[in-house]
């Protein structure tokens, strides 16, 4: 715990996102206006990558021994660390954050697994409110936390909505503790 | 409400003195941009801070030894109204420092007696907001009223750059610590190269002028030379480089930022482009490749002519088992044939005087890569004219046919078309107009079979030669609008063009109030070259694709990539 922080993850409650893998929240409180949420979700798994490795590269000697073309293991080896390094920084997430200061914005921000940020700042004075929506994704109903926008010409309607913590999906009693202390917050200022 | 103070870097190390800065209206925040140190004589403070508009004394920063100082001297109170009666503001703030701490402490010293209220220090790169441009870029001017919050910190930085001449080496009233305190950020080569332009961008927009007014003369503008050069992709090349230089060696400073940034893209996109263009021109010049190249090309020629001869052939002959109309055949074919032979004829005419008109044609390659690419479209497209030629031909009576009997089946049905209302109505023909009529559908009907095979594979040859043109336009065209300079400034200097702003909190202690650290978000790759692509002729298909089959099917003819005349901006 650092001075002056408040720092606690949740240990009494596991969370899953909504296809049912563990992820972890942890929540830090810097001041009476400022808190940041953090979820994590699982880390490239060695297993899956040896799998693929394995299915892609066995594939390849039985087409060499086929054509006893060498063309076909080099591809192979190409298209294979070429996979692993596009996905590792542009498709893996390795946590999300949200970081929410009274009166100044909401900070949004995603951390792949090869370390790549990609941050977006709102300012509180285009935002309406941060509300927990339902969605229908595939067969079920999920919920998801949004980020309302103003609309500039019309200050009651609402002209776009920031979908967050998109990667994770965390279900809906990890979402309503982040809902409450947003909502703490914003009625603050 | 939260206060907000905007405090510079470069400050941080300032042991004692008095802040200046600016407060945003509306935003209940501060920007500070400098620290004054003392001893200073207020009135001249006063009187410097007064050439930039809208700064204003907000705070003083103090030591715990200057804090020493004051209580023994005198005590904190008349030291503000002593300078509260140079300075007339309402509220003023103290920020001090602790020994062995890191973060500020904020005070508010009002002399009306307010709550206490909450602050946020937000720490700022000063030399980095100053030079960077928040996207998306407002041209007009804004409100002050309804303007968010970041968008005024950086416009405050920016325009106080008067307040940031004074260096600490200068002997002048007031000693200051900003970002440039240390010395005035310069380079030799950009202040030779600043006084070698203005001669230089003189000397180049007379020479400019006075090819423009070549171009506009009256020879050149008569009806054909003006039908030429428009169908010309050098030609049409050579008047957009032209407009693009005069853009850039205009005498006058770009004063807004959009205006430099096309400035600065079509400096060096032009640059690089006649690099690329005297690098192909050095390597084809070396060893005579442009004989070759000559040589090549009149046996090239031939060598088509020869194909397209066998195709007449075969298609005079049972095309793929069909059975055609042998007259007709006959003739489509041996006129065809004829033309072949004619243009050949010409051909062999100008083989001798090919290579020095390529040798000679090729040197203007030297003005850049694009030209190159536009003289080998031009010259596929001569070359190919023939093809061209039997594509019109077959379409012309491919189109009549089809009309022919589109109209004809209306007749046999008893039906026309009213031109006036513009839908098909049923008429009474006379029997010898009914006769006539059927007649001629059953011709048109049975010969249709031979006047689209004829007009399908002159079609196809010639998409094949204007899928060719289309890629070189295409390349062209991306040189020509590629923003370069973004690009190199967005890889090397990423926080010139900002999307927005990250924020990350820095280490806190208790007491202290809230301490973020303010970096600037950079833009993205594909919104670079969506924001400053030079607009340029864009080469786009005019016709959807189910219009170009539509017009394909009905035998119209067919000019699939569109020049624009006028520029999109």
């Amino acid at each position: 715990m650092q001075n002056g922080d408040q720092h606690y993850s949740m240990e009494d409650e596991t969370y899953t996102d909504i296809d049912g893998k563990a992820i972890s929240l942890e929540c830090q409180s810097h001041s009476g206006f400022c808190r940041e949420f953090t979820v994590s979700s699982a880390k490239v798994s060695i297993g899956r990558v040896m799998a693929y490795t394995c299915a892609v590269w066995l594939s390849a000697y039985i087409i060499f021994f086929v054509t006893e073309n060498t063309a076909v293991l080099s591809s192979a080896i190409i298209i294979t660390l070429v996979g692993m390094m596009v996905r590792i920084h542009f498709v893996k997430v390795d946590h999300e954050t949200l970081l929410i200061i009274g009166s100044l914005g909401v900070q949004v921000s995603s951390s792949y697994a090869s370390g790549r940020e990609s941050t977006d700042f709102i300012e509180m004075g285009k935002i309406k409110d941060i509300v927990i929506n339902e969605a229908i994704h595939m067969q079920t109903v999920i919920y998801y936390l949004c980020i309302l926008l103003k609309d500039p010409s019309d200050p009651e309607a609402v002209s776009s909505v920031v979908p967050l913590f998109q990667s994770s999906k965390p279900r809906l009693n990890c979402l309503v503790k982040v809902y409450k202390s947003c909502q703490e917050i914003l009625a603050k200022c | 409400m939260v206060l907000k103070i905007f405090f510079p870097q470069c400050c941080n190390k300032a042991d004692s003195g008095l802040l200046v800065g600016r407060w945003i209206p509306g935003q209940n925040s501060a920007v500070v941009l400098a620290v004054i140190h003392y001893p200073f004589i207020p009135g001249q403070v006063k009187q410097y801070i007064q050439q930039v508009e809208s700064v204003c004394v907000l705070t003083f920063l103090s030591s715990p030894w200057f804090r020493w100082y004051i209580q023994q001297v005198e005590s904190l109170c008349s030291f503000l109204r002593d300078l509260s009666t140079i300075f007339p503001q309402g509220q003023w703030l103290q920020l001090s420092r602790e020994m062995g701490k890191i973060g500020f402490r904020c005070h508010v010293l009002t002399r009306d007696p307010r709550e206490k209220d909450k602050v946020i220090f937000i720490h700022y790169e000063q030399r980095k907001v100053m030079l960077s441009q928040l996207h998306p870029i407002d041209n007009g001017v804004p409100d002050p009223q309804t303007e968010s919050q970041l968008p005024q910190v950086f416009g405050t930085v920016c325009q106080s750059e008067p307040l940031f001449f004074l260096d600490k080496y200068d002997d002048g009233p007031v000693k200051m610590t900003h970002w440039q305190s240390e010395g005035r950020e310069g380079s030799i080569i950009v202040e030779l190269m600043k006084q070698a332009s203005t001669p230089v961008c003189l000397l180049t927009t007379w020479m400019l002028t006075l090819w423009t007014s070549l171009c506009s003369s009256r020879i050149l503008n008569m009806r054909p030379m003006r039908f030429i050069s428009s169908k010309l992709s050098t030609c049409v090349q050579l008047s957009y480089r032209t407009e693009h230089l005069q853009t850039v060696c205009s005498p006058t400073r770009a004063t807004a930022h959009n205006h430099f940034m096309r400035k600065a893209n079509i400096f060096v996109s032009f640059f690089v482009d006649v690099s690329l263009g005297l690098l192909l021109v050095s390597w084809m010049y070396r060893e005579n490749r442009i004989g070759k190249l000559a040589n090549t090309l009149v046996p090239a020629a031939d060598y088509v002519a020869k194909e397209l001869e066998e195709l007449l052939q075969w298609l005079m002959g049972a095309p793929a088992g069909l059975k055609m109309n042998r007259a007709l055949d006959q003739v489509l074919g041996r006129f065809f044939l004829y033309h072949i032979h004619l243009w050949i004829s010409y051909i062999h005419l100008m083989s001798p005087f090919v290579e020095m008109i390529l040798w000679y044609v090729g040197l203007s390659a030297c003005l850049g890569l694009t030209f190159a690419l536009s003289l080998l479209s031009d010259i596929t497209a001569l070359l190919t004219f023939h093809i061209y030629c039997f594509y019109v031909y077959g379409a012309r009576l491919y189109c009549m046919t089809v009309y022919g009997l589109s109209s004809l089946w209306r007749l046999f049905r008893g039906k026309k078309w009213n031109v006036l209302r513009q839908r098909v109505d049923s008429c009474s023909y006379d029997l010898d107009q009914l006769f006539i009529g059927t007649l001629l559908f059953t011709i048109l009907l049975f010969l249709l079979p031979t006047t689209a095979l004829y007009y399908l594979v002159f079609t196809l040859l010639r998409l094949v030669v204007v899928m060719f043109q289309g890629v070189l336009h295409l390349s062209v065209d991306f040189i020509n609008s590629f923003p370069l300079f973004a690009m190199g400034l967005r890889l090397f200097r990423s926080y010139r063009l900002a999307e927005g702003v990250k924020f990350r909190v820095l280490c806190e202690e208790p007491g202290t109030p809230l301490h973020l650290m303010m970096d600037i978000n950079p833009l993205k790759v594909s919104s670079v070259v969506q924001t400053y692509r030079t607009p340029t002729y864009s080469c786009y298909p005019k016709d959807s694709w189910l219009a170009l089959c539509k017009k394909l099917f009905l035998g119209e003819l067919i000019y699939p990539w569109r020049h624009k005349t006028t520029k999109i901006d």
